[in-house]
Formats: structure tokens, sequence, C-alpha cells
């Protein structure tokens, strides 16, 4: 079974065709990177897959279930998370509040108001190991307004990481990272079980080559070139879109 | 955290204790006022303060509690029958409400609200069979529970108080329970909050439920404490007086449209006596908090006494960064 197979995905806005017949299989447990010029609507893709946007036609399914009819928070209960490229957390409340409602997304306790969430001890350690994950446990009570940049990259991942997803999707994971920071995160990625299959676009290759199986060109809303690495730094359309020739 | 229990100790005792340290009647009866404006305040708040959503209707829920309760102890219903009933069509009137202003956010939740709400007013004011029109309705009896006559000022005080105390335990209760919290993270990030797995939408209607319940129960106080229902209590300014309340004493807190609901109704009945341009004096003092303390006087005087003493005072009631929070415009 594919963990991921995306087929025919198609979306315009207007007169501007910026998803055309993206065709997309992932193996479970695979890290596959997608790449791409700007514009190359790599960003589109991942909002067609976690739902914030609806596909114009096409399928997309997660381990067998079509989901592309469903809303986001249906995806998310069925096992998709995702990071955004432009960082999208909590600022007022602190790490550990942040990872906590992450977790309460997927429990049926976000329903219930007639308990108090702080002494929901259970559901807390559980959001202080996913912040001990990511090597952030001694941060976990300040605000996420006092971190940096990358600690907040790394919130994030442990927020994705918290939800046990079945596929991950990062958008730029390393965009905006120190040299420094990029080295921790490219390393916690590292350590992700197997079980998560990781979806990732990225434009730093130095990080992100070494991280992949395999890789995809995505040009002009569509998937180029698919392969190992070294099939699609061989390819000379590889070339072509990146250089220009 | 003993300081704080001290302060709501010494607040609870010279709250029961009202009827006895005011001078009259009226004063007692400005007391009740005050603690029903605070109900409706913390209605509206619940929305603007953790749902981010500002409403200009909710007179219009007000009003319908305590029209429908007006009408049906017109009609010859039982105490306990017509205030079911007004709940119940408050409620009903609410899911409208929110169904159709939830269709959107922002300034179009607000255009949305006011023009419900000023349905309700046309309908007060113009469906003259039901309603009386202009002349309102004239409730003669307040109920008596246990034997106990709520016409006497200082019993419809202390049962208002009751009522009161209950609302805010269960609003103290509701905005830290985990729907709370998931009501203010749909407040702050929506689209990441779908992305979790939360269905916004169903927080945002139910929080609006919740809303409409405290403004509701607050109109069927208003109307028992007034005797009367006239449709200037379904007007936009009678929309417009809770937001301000809610903004001037520090929205997303608890004490915050408790304190604002004090003032507004301080400068409305004491002030105004001696100050035949009250409005004036109201308009001055939210300027100046405005100018002042932009989030509000609970959460702006939290700020001035941690400058000042160094210490961290008691946190506001809720906490996790709301008192930073600037007020929507």
């Amino acid at each position: 079974m594919t963990a991921l197979a995306i087929r025919g995905l198609r979306k315009s806005f207007g007169g501007l065709r910026v998803t055309q017949g993206v065709d997309l299989a992932v193996a479970p447990g695979e890290r596959r990177l997608i790449i791409g010029p700007n514009g190359a609507g790599k960003t589109t893709l991942f909002n067609l897959i976690a739902g914030d946007l609806r596909a114009d036609s096409g399928s997309v399914a997660l381990f067998g279930t079509e989901i592309a009819g469903l809303p986001a928070r249906r995806r998310a209960h069925l096992g998709l998370a995702r990071t955004y490229q432009i960082i999208t957390l909590f600022p007022k409340d602190t790490l550990l509040r942040n990872v906590t409602l992450s977790l309460l997304g997927l429990s049926g306790l976000r329903w219930n108001p007639f308990v108090r969430l702080d002494r929901q001890h259970a559901l807390i350690a559980q959001a202080r190991h996913a912040l001990g994950r990511v090597g952030l446990a001694d941060m976990a009570d300040r605000p996420l307004a006092e971190t940096s940049y990358g600690e907040r990259r790394r919130v994030e991942i442990a927020m994705a990481l918290a939800q046990s997803p079945r596929v991950l999707l990062l958008d730029e994971p390393f965009a905006g990272l120190s040299i420094d920071e990029r080295r921790d995160v490219a390393a916690l990625l590292a350590e992700v079980p197997r079980e998560i299959t990781i979806v990732m676009i990225e434009h730093d290759m130095d990080v992100a080559l070494e991280f992949a199986d395999r890789i995809s060109v995505m040009h002009f809303g569509a998937v180029v070139v698919d392969g190992t690495r070294a099939e699609v730094v061989a390819d000379p359309r590889t070339r072509e879109i990146y250089l220009g020739e | 955290m003993t300081a704080r229990r001290a302060l709501i100790g010494l607040a609870a005792v010279l709250l029961v204790a009202l009827p006895l340290w005011v001078p009259g009647n009226y004063d007692i009866s400005v007391g009740s006022e005050i603690l029903i404006y605070a109900i409706f305040a913390l209605s509206v708040d619940l929305l603007i303060g953790f749902a981010g959503l500002v409403s200009l209707g909710h007179a219009g829920l007000f009003s319908l509690a305590g029209y429908t309760l007006a009408v049906c102890l017109g009609a010859g219903f039982g105490q306990p029958a017509a205030i079911a009933l007004a709940l119940a069509v408050a409620l009903a009137g609410t899911a409208v409400f929110a169904a159709l202003s939830l269709r959107t956010t922002g300034v179009g939740f607000i255009m949305i609200t006011l023009a419900l709400g000023q349905i309700m007013w046309g309908l007060a004011y113009r469906w003259v069979g039901l309603t009386g029109g202009d002349n309102g309705i004239s409730v003669s009896a307040r109920p008596a529970p246990f034997g106990i006559s709520l016409a006497v000022p200082s019993h419809f005080y202390e049962a208002t108080l009751i009522v009161f105390a209950g609302a805010v335990f269960a609003y103290r209760v509701f905005v830290e329970s985990p729907f709370g919290a998931s009501l203010r993270g749909t407040r702050d990030q929506p689209r990441r909050m779908t992305a979790l797995g939360y269905n916004v939408w169903m927080i945002r209607f139910s929080a609006f439920m919740v809303s409409g319940l405290l403004a509701a129960i607050a109109g069927i106080l208003f109307v028992f404490r007034a005797e009367f229902i006239s449709p200037p209590t379904a007007a936009l300014t009678a929309s417009a007086e809770p937001v301000l309340m809610a903004i001037s004493g520090g929205s997303g807190t608890i004490l915050g449209p408790i304190v604002g609901a004090a003032l507004v109704e301080l400068v409305k009945n004491v002030a105004s006596a001696y100050i035949s341009r009250w409005n004036m004096l109201l308009g001055g003092t939210f300027v100046v908090i405005v100018m002042f303390m932009p989030e509000g006087l609970v959460p702006g005087t939290m700020r001035l006494l941690r400058r000042r003493f160094g210490a961290r005072p008691p946190a506001p009631v809720v906490a996790a960064g709301t008192a930073e929070r600037k007020p929507p415009p």
C-alpha cells in the first residue's frame, strides 16, 4: 500500500493553473523531497494534500483512504500533520500550551468545558515529552514570543510529531535557520521513526539531499522528474529547470 | 495566591453585605443593575475576548429573552414556565444569529450581528400586537422563590447576586477548560487549529450559544428588575454598551467586563444625579482609558502595579497572555 497516492490533481486560481495534473506516490516510511523553482506549485500541492485548499479534480489517498473531499480537520484525524513555510504558532502561549493544543486537537477532551485544562496531567506530560523529543523540555514554560526562530521551528515539529501522524508534510523546515540550527533540525528529523512517512519541500540542498530517499522535481504545476537522488541529479531536465540551459 | 484569595473574599463580603452599606433602596437597585450588566458584558466578551468575534447585536438576544418573558407572563404563564420559555426562545434565536453571522469573521461578522440586532429592535418597535410597540410591556410580578418575595429590593439584589456568582463561576470553569483553550486557539490561529484537527466553526458556534445563554439570563433579570421592557432595550446603543464595558474593563479577562459594567452603570445612575452631561463624562472616561490603558482597566492596573512593585502581582484570572492582548478596534 502507498502512504500517499496522488493522481491527476488539479487546481486553478481563476485563469492561473497552479497545479496541472500532479501524480505522486510515496511509500510508507519513505523520506520524499520535493524541489522546484519558485512558483512551481509546491506549497499549493501541500495545501491541497492537507486540505487548506480544495482540489478542482484529482484524487489524494492516505494509506488507501480517499481524502481529497474531506475537510482539513478530518485529514488531521486520519493521520496527516504539517508544518508551515511561515511559522504558524500561538505566540501568546507557552511552548507547553502550544504542544498541548496540538495533542488536544486529536483528543475527545477538546470539547470538554467542565474540567480545567491545566489539571489534565496525562495530556500535559505527553506534551512535555514531545518537547523533550526536540530538545526544548527545559523551555516548556516560556512564552513562545520569547523564543528564537530556530526554537519555534522545533516547536512546530514537536507539535506535528506529538500527533503521531502517519504522514508528515514539512514545508521548508530549514528556511530562515542558521547553519547550527539547520544541523539541529536535520538531526531531529533523522531521528523520526520510519513509521512516519515524511514529505518535505526544501531549497537547502546540502541538508535536504542527504535526508531524502527519493526526490520529485516540480515545474509549472506538475512533477517533471521523479526518482532516487542520483537519478534526479543526473536527469537533464533537472539541469534545464535549475540552470535554464 | 493568598493575597488574591483574600481580595476575592473581601469583594464577596462587600457584595453580599451591599444592602447594609449603601444608603437606600435606589442604590441597592443600582447594585442589581450592575450585576445584571456584568453578566451581559461577560456574555459579549466571551465572543470578543476569547473568540475574537465582536458582536454588535447582543441586545437583540438580551431583549428577545426579556420580551418573551414579559409576553409569557402577560399571557398568564407561571414564573418558572415563563423563564424556561424565555431561555428556550433566546437560545433558538442565538442559534439563528450564530448560524448566519459565523459565515464570516471580522468586520463582516460585526455587520451581520448589527443587522440581526436591528431586526430584533424593528420587531420590538413595529410588532405592536405582541410587544406593545413604543409603549413596551409592563411586568407586575417578580418571582417569589421559597416564599421570599423578590419585590423587596434587597431580596432581589441577593437573588441577582446568587445568579451572578453562579454565572461567574461557570464562566471561569468554561474559559479554563480544554474547550476554552480550543476557543482561544481559534481566535489566534484558526487555520492552524483546523490543521490540528479542530472544527473551528463548531467551536465558535458552541461559544456563541453559551454567550447567548448568558445574554438571555441577563435579559430575564433585567425585566424582573425594571418590571418593564420597551424597544430601546433592543437598540444598537444597547448592543454597543456591553462591548464598551468589556473593552474598557479589559477584554479577555473575567474581572474586566465586571469592572467595566460597574463603571458605566455608576456613571449612568449615580454620577448623572450630579452632572447633567453624564454622557460626556462617560465618553471622557473612555477616552482616558483608551489613552492610558488601551488593554482595559483591569489588565492596565495590573501592568502599573507590576511596574510599581516589581514583583508579579496575582495574575489576571485568565492567564496565558490574554492580558498583553491589544483590545480589538
